[in-house]
């Protein structure tokens, strides 16, 4: 910038401040408005495409609530809801209970703590593609670990739940706990580490064994991380997509079908636009349905801050 | 505490934690043991076992024989669209996310906070809210089925969270030490070269293994965007398990999952610590 102002001085002209500040006008609103520009646009019209007769290409036209009313009503649809909603809970609970105990078990001062978490945390690193492709193998029951159990001589074993319609959403629970209750484990930890020291000492003084201690002074603490990470994890299993690709790729049949891979088949293997549109804004009316309530709670929470 | 170690408690505990880390090892020992195994060897027992014959040749072949959708080049190819895609797209948004962080945060201008509030939103707009609107806009440019357009799409996207992560370290530094500067003549360069980059490196290791890690695995906007050739290797693990469903050959495949995972596995076996700080800085929001 001192170059344009050495060069305003030898011309002699004085360069007004709007066109010498422009490299950094340029700076801060192009990346800034390009983000929030995309994300606004992009929103409203698929929405507005959601309302539109629009099949291979995208067209004008308004067709009003048919294209919702088309996709709620297929089998697919209902499928991939019931699956969203067993799936989330199952995985959402199963996961805060395995990161839970996990982080009060490596909370008890035990050794080699670093390499335990490190090994708790890994597969968060790896991709969905990756876990989903692994969990594939061990849990395929014709070379995973029904055969191996079957070659160690237990014949009558059975572990197919991949090829199983009933059970194969369970294959899914399983790899994503194992790939993302780490995650739990990390919050929960540094929650626990943050508990007041008085108060577990006060608790200690007033002769509270461990497992009153946790109960009634420790756990409570952890409320507001317990909400962040079940909203973080259902945010994950809204938009779940690529592990379930991976590893079961929908089937068998449509039994795993996620409203993600729905959106998928309508916008580019069905070429059924308005009606892939609509799927996409129900999955991000069920993040909504997730993301209010939390948005809310945690404004009142700021308020009882600032204010007490 | 010396006393207490050997209680039966404590043996419990240990007993648990070694027991569940164990369970969390087995899919990565299972498959760099099959990576080591012959094919026939894992058709004729189960994907769980022992290499009879260490097979390191399955890592060869899996980097640049095996034949993915009619092409038979190996993971190599597939590898180097992925590193191409995530190195630029990981420079770009930290360098403009840092930029905007310290704009929103330090500089302030009119508008800021608004402005700020909606590039947030972006962290929770589902990626399929936006695969058609990328559609027609790789489409008009000219840019689908390449890299170029994946790296656009991940410089663009990830600005909401290198932005937030910036913004966020960056609120902390006195605002006293901007206003200085300014007086002192400085402009909003010469103060983010001067004073907010060497300030910055822990944010920025944070929000470049944040990113890497992403882009790396990011697999929706892959296979949407682009086709054989020039597909990241994501979508390029998918293609091979389908191609080798009749054939089975679990020994190279396993050896292309290791390949295709180590980048960021690496990573987090190095930067441990600062991948961890910014998983928990992007829950926290």
């Amino acid at each position: 910038m001192t170059d344009t102002v050495a060069a305003a001085s030898r011309t002699g002209r004085p360069i007004p401040g709007a066109v010498r500040r422009l490299p950094e006008y340029l700076a801060i609103w192009v990346p800034l408005l390009l983000s929030a520009a995309h994300l606004i646009s992009f929103a409203l019209w698929t929405i507005w495409i959601s309302f539109t007769p629009s099949t291979l290409v995208p067209v004008s036209g308004w067709v009003g609530l048919r294209n919702y009313t088309a996709v709620l009503a297929t089998r697919n649809w209902k499928i991939a809801f019931d699956n969203l909603l067993l799936f989330g809970s199952a995985f959402v609970l199963l996961s805060l209970v395995t990161g839970l105990m996990l982080a009060i078990l490596l909370d008890q001062r035990i050794r080699g703590e670093n390499t335990l978490r490190s090994i708790f945390l890994y597969p968060i690193a790896v991709s969905f593609v990756v876990t989903g492709t692994v969990w594939s193998w061990l849990l395929n029951p014709g070379f995973g670990i029904q055969k191996l159990v079957h070659d160690l001589g237990w014949t009558s074993f059975r572990f197919d739940w991949l090829v199983d319609r009933d059970m194969a959403i369970w294959t899914i629970v399983i790899a994503a706990i194992w790939q993302s209750s780490g995650f739990a484990m990390a919050l929960f930890l540094a929650g626990l580490r943050s508990v007041d020291a008085d108060l577990v000492k006060a608790a200690q003084i007033d002769g509270a064994g461990p497992v009153r201690m946790y109960r009634r002074v420790i756990l409570p603490t952890l409320w507001p991380i317990t909400i962040t990470v079940i909203v973080v994890q259902l945010q994950f299993a809204i938009s779940t997509f690529d592990l379930v690709r991976a590893l079961t790729n929908g089937g068998p049949g449509i039994a795993t079908q996620l409203p993600a891979l729905v959106v998928y088949d309508l916008m580019f293997q069905r070429g059924l636009l308005g009606r892939g549109a609509a799927a996409a804004v129900l999955m991000l009316l069920i993040l909504l349905a997730v993301l209010l309530p939390y948005a809310a709670w945690r404004y009142l929470q700021r308020r009882r801050a600032t204010h007490a | 505490m010396r006393d207490r170690t050997f209680a039966p408690s404590r043996m419990l505990i240990y007993l648990v934690v070694s027991l569940v880390a164990v369970a969390y090892l087995v899919p990565l020992i299972v498959v760099v043991l099959n990576s080591l195994r012959s094919n026939e060897e894992i058709v004729q027992t189960s994907m769980i076992g022992w290499p009879r014959q260490w097979a390191f040749g399955n890592y060869l072949t899996a980097w640049s024989d095996f034949c993915v959708a009619q092409t038979c080049a190996g993971i190599r190819p597939y590898m180097l669209n992925s590193a191409l895609v995530t190195i630029p797209a990981t420079i770009f948004s930290t360098l403009l996310g840092a930029v905007a962080g310290y704009a929103v945060s330090l500089w302030r201008f009119r508008g800021d906070s608004w402005i700020y509030g909606v590039v947030t939103l972006g962290i929770f707009l589902p990626q399929q809210m936006r695969l058609l609107p990328w559609t027609i806009v790789l489409r008009d440019t000219g840019l689908m089925n390449t890299l170029t357009g994946l790296v656009i799409i991940h410089t663009i996207q990830g600005l909401s969270f290198t932005t937030l992560f910036c913004r966020n370290y960056y609120v902390a530094i006195p605002q006293e030490l901007i206003r200085a500067a300014r007086v002192d003549g400085a402009g909003f360069f010469r103060i983010f070269w001067r004073i907010i980059l060497p300030l910055s490196p822990p944010i920025l290791i944070v929000t470049v293994i944040w990113q890497f890690t992403h882009i790396w695995n990011e697999f929706l906007y892959g296979v949407t965007f682009t086709t054989g050739q020039q597909q990241p290797v994501t979508a390029a693990l998918i293609a091979l398990s389908a191609a080798v469903a009749d054939i089975p050959q679990h020994g190279v495949q396993s050896a292309a999952v290791m390949i295709a995972a180590l980048p960021t596995l690496l990573i987090y076996l190095i930067g441990g610590k600062y991948f961890v700080r910014g998983l928990t800085a992007g829950a926290v929001k």
